[in-house]
Formats: C-alpha cells, sequence, structure tokens
C-alpha cells in the first residue's frame, strides 16, 4: 500500500501505542539504558524508552550522557542489533536420547510470539531486509529464523541524530525510513515534541487506528524534511560507493590489507554488532545421560576456526580474514545476493576495541588503487 | 571405550593451588552421572582409596617445578591412556612460570625464609614441555562445563568442542556492553581464549587473561590501546604477566613492555594458526 504521512500524535500517543501492541499480544522490545549503553529490551511503555539521552560515538569510543529534556530518540544505533532477536547468538538445533535400543529426535519450539520492534532504524530496516534474504529467502530457509522473524511489527523511527561513526547516506539506507515498516515516526521537536507518523502497511494503520491522533499539517511536513536534512548535514562519515566491489575485488592483493592487520586484534566484535553478518557453526554435544544435541552457534570470519579445512585454514593470517570481512560486505555480498552487505550503521566502528574504520580502510584503498592498477587480482569470487 | 567395563579416571596433582580438580566436584549435578560411567580410580581431594593403573583417562593438574615432578609425569604418562592436562599450570607453566623470567632463587628467596631446604627447577613448565599429551584444557581455573565436555567427549570418542576465539565474541553473545568501548575500563577479552563466558565483563570487571591467548591473537595492538588509554607501561605488562606469562604470546608482550615501553616490538603478527 501507498505510504501515508498524514498523522501526528505525542509521546502519550507513543506511550499508548506500545500498549496496543502488548494488549495485541506482541513482545514490544526497544530501546533502553543499560551498562552505559542504548541496547535493546523489553519496554512496556515510554518511560522505559532513553528519556533525554544522547550518544557520543567514534571510532572505538561509546559514551552516553544524560540532559534534562525528553527526547526519546535524540542519538544512533547501539551495540544491540534486532539481529540477536530472530537468528539468536545460540540455539539448539535439535536433540536426540538413546532409551532401549530406541533413538528419539525432538526439536524445540522457537516460537516466542510475535515481536514489535520498537524504534528501529532506517538502516536497521534495510539490514532485515538483507537478513531475511540470506537466511530465508533461499532455496532452504533457516526454520527457526522464520518461525521467529514472522509477525514481526515495526515501528521504525527516522534518524535525527546520526552518531559520528554513522553513514547511511553513503549506502542509500537512511536517514530517511522509505520500506520494511508497519508504521514508522519522526521526533520533531520544534513547534512542541510530537511525533510525525507514516503507515507502511494495513496491519499499522490498523494499529494507528486504535492510538488518538491527529492528522498532519504542513508544518509537520516541513519539520520533517528539516530533521532529515540536518540528520544528512550530521553524517559522521561517508564511503564512497562509487565502483567499490569491483575496485576491491581488483586489490585483493593491496598492501593495505598488511597494514590494517597489524592494528586489527582479529578479536570478531565488528562481525558480531553487524546486523547483516550471519555466520554460524553447528556442533553436536552429548551429556552423561546419553542425550545428543546439535548446537547452532554465532561465528565469525575472524575466527581461525571458521576457515578451518583438512590440512589448515584457508585464512591463517589477519590480513586475510580482515580481508574477507571487508570485501564480503562491500564487495562479493553484491556477487551473492545482489546488494550491498553494508548498511552504514557504523556499529562495527564504534564497537571496535582499536577503532579501526571500514570506510577508513575501503578509501585508502581507493587512494593507493591508482597507481597500483589490477596488480594482483585473483578474480572475482573469492568468498 | 564403550566395553561394559567402565573406563578408569585418574586425577593427579603437580604444582598447582588444587582449584582444577576441585572443578571435578564442583559438577554436583553430574557427580553421580559421571561416577556411574567411569571408575574414579585414583582422586586424592576425593577419596584416600587408590586403584593402581594403568587408567583410561589420566587428568593432570599442575605444572613440573622440582627434580621430583620432572620423573613423576613420565610415570603418569606410562600408566596412562589418555593423559589430559586441565588448567593454566599444566597447560602453560601457571602463575610460578614468572620465575622463569628471575634469576634462579629469586622468588624463593622472597617467599621462604629458608629456600636452601626447597629443592625446586629453575622454571616452571606445562606438562606438554615433558610428555606427550592428549588434549589440553585452558583456565585458571578451568570452567566446570567445558571440563564435562571434555570428559563426555572421551567416552563418547568424539572431539571435544572448546573454542579458540576470543573472550569478546561470548561478551556480545550474551548482550554484555563492551568495557573498553563505553567506559574505558582496560580488557583482555580481544586477545583472550573464550570458554569463560564472558564472565568478568558481565560483572563490569576487565577481562584478566585467565583462559590464555585466543587463536591468532594480536598482543602488541591490545597493548598500544592500552598505552593510549594512558596506562604506564608497566602496568601494561603486569597485565600480560599473570597466569599465562609461561605462553610466549603474553609473556614476550610483558617482557617486551617491561623493558622498552613500547607496545609493540615483538612481531607476533600472523603467527601461524
Ligand atoms: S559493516 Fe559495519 S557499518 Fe556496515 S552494516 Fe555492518 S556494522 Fe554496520
Ligand atoms: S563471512 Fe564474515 S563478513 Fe561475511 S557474513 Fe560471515 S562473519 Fe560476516
Ligand atoms: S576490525 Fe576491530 S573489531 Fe574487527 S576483528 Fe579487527 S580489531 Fe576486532
Ligand atoms: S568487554 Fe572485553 S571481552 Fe567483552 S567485548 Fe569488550 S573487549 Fe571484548
Amino acid at each position: 500500500m501507498s505510504v501515508d504521512d498524514g498523522a501526528v500524535f505525542d509521546s502519550g500517543g507513543l506511550d499508548q501505542l506500545i500498549g496496543v501492541l502488548r494488549s495485541a499480544g506482541y513482545r514490544t522490545i526497544g530501546p533502553i539504558v543499560s551498562d552505559g549503553a542504548i541496547v535493546y529490551g523489553t519496554v512496556t511503555g515510554v518511560n522505559d524508552l532513553p528519556v533525554g539521552w544522547r550518544d557520543h560515538q567514534e571510532p572505538g569510543r561509546y559514551r552516553l550522557e544524560q540532559v534534562s529534556d525528553a527526547h526519546l530518540f535524540d542519538w544512533a544505533v547501539g551495540p544491540s542489533t534486532w539481529k540477536s532477536e530472530f537468528f539468536t547468538a545460540e540455539e539448539t538445533v535439535w536433540q536426540a536420547s538413546i532409551a532401549d535400543g530406541q533413538v528419539t529426535f525432538s526439536e524445540p519450539d522457537d516460537d516466542t510470539g510475535p515481536v514489535a520492534v520498537i524504534g528501529a532504524r532506517p538502516c536497521e530496516l534495510s539490514a532485515l531486509a538483507a537478513l531475511d534474504r540470506v537466511l530465508q529467502g533461499g532455496a532452504h530457509p533457516d526454520d527457526r529464523y522464520a518461525v521467529r522473524r514472522s509477525g514481526t511489527f515495526v515501528v521504525a523511527v527516522e534518524c535525527g541524530a546520526p552518531a559520528g561513526t554513522c553513514f547511511c547516506s553513503s549506502m542509500g539506507t537512511g536517514p530517511a525510513a522509505r520500506a520494511g515498516f508497519d508504521l514508522a515516526l519522526t521526533e520533531l521537536f520544534d513547534g512542541g515534541h510530537r511525533f510525525q507518523v507514516q503507515v507502511g502497511s494495513a496491519a499499522g494503520a490498523g494499529v494507528l487506528a486504535q492510538v488518538p491522533h491527529r492528522s498532519a499539517g504542513d508544518g509537520d511536513r516541513v519539520a520533517r524534511q528539516e530533521t532529515l536534512a540536518r540528520a544528512e548535514a550530521r553524517m559522521g562519515r561517508r564511503l564512497d560507493t562509487d565502483d567499490l566491489p569491483d575496485l576491491l575485488a581488483r586489490n585483493l592483493d593491496h598492501p593495505r590489507w598488511e597494514e590494517v592487520a597489524e592494528r586489527c586484534l582479529s578479536c570478531g566484535n565488528c562481525t558480531l554488532v553487524c546486523p547483516t553478518c550471519f555466520c554460524s557453526d553447528v556442533k553436536d554435544a552429548t551429556d552423561l545421560a546419553g542425550t545428543v544435541e546439535r548446537q547452532r552457534r554465532w561465528a565469525s570470519c575472524f575466527d581461525v576456526e571458521h576457515s578451518l579445512l583438512h590440512g589448515g585454514p584457508v585464512r591463517p593470517t589477519t590480513a586475510s580474514r580482515y580481508r574477507q570481512w571487508l570485501t564480503h560486505k562491500l564487495s562479493t555480498w553484491w556477487d551473492q545476493f545482489g546488494e550491498s552487505g553494508c548498511v552504514g550503521c557504523g556499529r562495527c566502528i564504534t564497537w571496535c576495541p582499536v577503532g579501526i574504520d571500514l570506510t577508513e580502510e575501503a578509501a585508502a584503498i581507493r587512494t593507493s588503487a591508482g597507481a597500483l592498477g589490477s596488480v594482483g587480482s585473483v578474480g572475482r569470487r573469492t568468498s | 571405550m564403550t566395553t561394559t567395563k567402565r573406563p578408569t579416571l585418574a586425577v593427579w596433582k603437580f604444582a598447582s593451588c588444587d582449584g582444577c580438580q576441585l572443578s571435578l566436584l564442583d559438577c554436583t549435578d553430574e557427580l553421580l552421572a559421571l561416577a556411574g560411567a567411569m571408575r574414579i580410580a585414583h582422586f586424592n581431594e576425593l577419596t584416600r582409596n587408590k586403584v593402581d593403573g594403568p587408567y583410561d583417562v589420566s587428568l593432570v593438574e599442575g605444572s613440573i617445578s622440582t627434580p621430583a615432578d620432572a620423573e613423576r609425569i613420565r610415570d603418569v604418562r606410562r600408566s596412562s591412556h589418555r593423559l589430559i592436562t586441565i588448567g593454566a599450570c599444566a597447560t602453560a607453566g601457571g602463575i610460578q612460570a614468572l620465575r622463569n623470567f628471575a634469576g634462579d632463587g629469586e622468588y624463593a628467596g622472597a617467599v621462604y625464609a629458608h629456600p636452601e631446604f626447597v629443592s625446586t627447577l629453575s622454571t616452571s613448565t606445562p606438562v606438554s614441555a615433558h610428555v606427550a599429551v592428549d588434549q589440553e584444557l585452558q583456565g585458571c581455573p578451568i570452567d566446570r562445563h567445558q571440563l564435562l565436555e571434555v570428559i563426555t567427549a572421551e567416552l563418547a570418542g568424539r572431539r571435544p568442542v572448546l573454542p579458540t576465539h576470543t573472550v569478546c565474541q561470548q561478551c556480545k553473545g550474551r548482550g554484555t556492553v563492551c568495557l573498553p568501548v563505553a567506559k574505558g575500563t582496560p580488557c583482555l577479552g580481544p586477545v583472550t581464549r573464550a570458554g569463560c563466558g564472558a564472565l568478568c565483563p558481565s560483572i563490569g570487571r576487565g577481562c584478566f587473561g585467565c583462559f590464555g591467548p585466543s587463536e591468532g591473537s594480536n598482543t602488541g595492538a591490545l597493548a598500544g590501546r592500552l598505552l593510549d588509554d594512558g596506562m604506564a607501561p608497566v602496568d601494561a605488562s603486569a597485565l600480560f604477566a599473570t597466569f599465562y606469562a609461561g605462553d610466549p604470546v603474553f609473556g614476550d608482550r610483558a617482557l617486551a613492555l617491561a623493558k622498552t615501553g613500547e607496545p609493540a616490538p615483538v612481531d607476533d603478527q600472523d603467527r601461524p594458526a
């Protein structure tokens, strides 16, 4: 259905919206302040949201500060991702037990009820779409992901305050919400604290109908455009995506990979905070009672064991592992899925303990690639 | 080992604090099942009963730090079908491997009134420096869930699942907010092997590195961050010189920091996996 941007409510309306979703049986998950960061957890109303909180982000550094106003979404994404709600960090795939020579298999019930995502940012809508394509868009969908993901209600919030590490405008994913939501809000301050609401689905319209609101006027629409323009101007980083997939594919032996490897810890934080990284590892466990369990856990291409084959790892060096990460996000993801694996959220930059910045690494390769021409190109499909 | 006879289990102590072998007694819920699956043939912390070897599985705790122990570990190896070392002492020399960096008798002189009565080697070394080891389990102390994993894997005849990646990955898995990034707290998690479940960061304390280096870790880059955050080189050195000082990945970094005050003169990049 076409997007209708015609409604406005205040934070009391948002509170009622959360209430309506809860009465409809959704688990309402949204931003909360915990341990010095804005993370995702259960929200039961607007008072659970980060009231008056601001973030300061730069490579390898994140700080929160609370000021005395009632702004609810004046910050950018933190370390949590919606990925962990649907593609959980650890899960049991199946169990088997033996009794009287008889093997019985069972699968855990992954249906924990539909989730209402409160406050998904535009880059996160793109990330969820990318994850959907990978995990349930192919010939062999991940059933457990599909069960958890089914019936998700998405309340998006457009960005007014990108962080120093954000670059969604370079990736074409933000700061405006374009698709993938049931309702999208823009928090407006000038002329009174309020939210302009866009409707993105019939479900969204149905829920909005249960929340008191007024029609949007020209003043609201102008305020929204100004908010988005301010956000564009505040974008902390940019990434030149022109010819980027091929540029990287032509520079697989660029000396920059060795240089970044001297700084990289090979810790894997970047991959696990990335909202689109989907790698996992499957292992079998036995216990003393004779139960066998197949378990799946998040994995990272920064693990040596991630590329372990007979004879040793395919990517034995940090340089080869960093190259896998960066080229998968920005180059080979296009070959696999026809789009970018990076949505420009900046998490991997902020949450890298040594502040390695993929926009800077890509730019460094671009700057010196000309001189190198296509030296060392070993073909495109290397992932 | 799937005979009708229960396989035998022996537990041995060398230079150590007993914490790792006590992790076996700490498996309270599983202890009866374990006693049903294996015959506990030698375990001084549990029983004075001793059954003569050979043993199917030996768990060895502690480092080799005396001439007598250097002999005794050979006897243990000869009487064990499978020998599994447990804990930082047995796998890397333990905290007592700090003596490896000091002159002969320097530590003994500082600790004992009459060091002349103490007969020790000048180094504390891992069991693997003396005899062949079939499996190593890291940690100071080891994690009891990992110990059960190793034992159940032995019983099932499969390889145990023991991660070699970083503590950071367990932090991220459980949703702990990163301490160095959000608070500036020093943390060895990015170079430390997972296994504890990211226990310390989950209660707001930086990782001490008590599971030893992760595979492919870059201690030089982490030392750089510690110094950038204002830590003195001598303190950063001390951070690397604890339970796994005997492992060269941490020990060399500690030495380099102490000697030069620089984070990364030692080239440990891309250490082969
Ligand atoms: S690669 Fe980095 S900036 Fe891009 S989506 Fe992943 S975490 Fe965000
Ligand atoms: S290979 Fe690496 S970059 Fe690609 S999805 Fe997996 S963890 Fe992410
Ligand atoms: S780029 Fe940063 S977060 Fe990623 S593995 Fe390297 S040090 Fe860790
Ligand atoms: S708190 Fe420490 S172990 Fe956890 S992610 Fe941060 S650096 Fe890694």
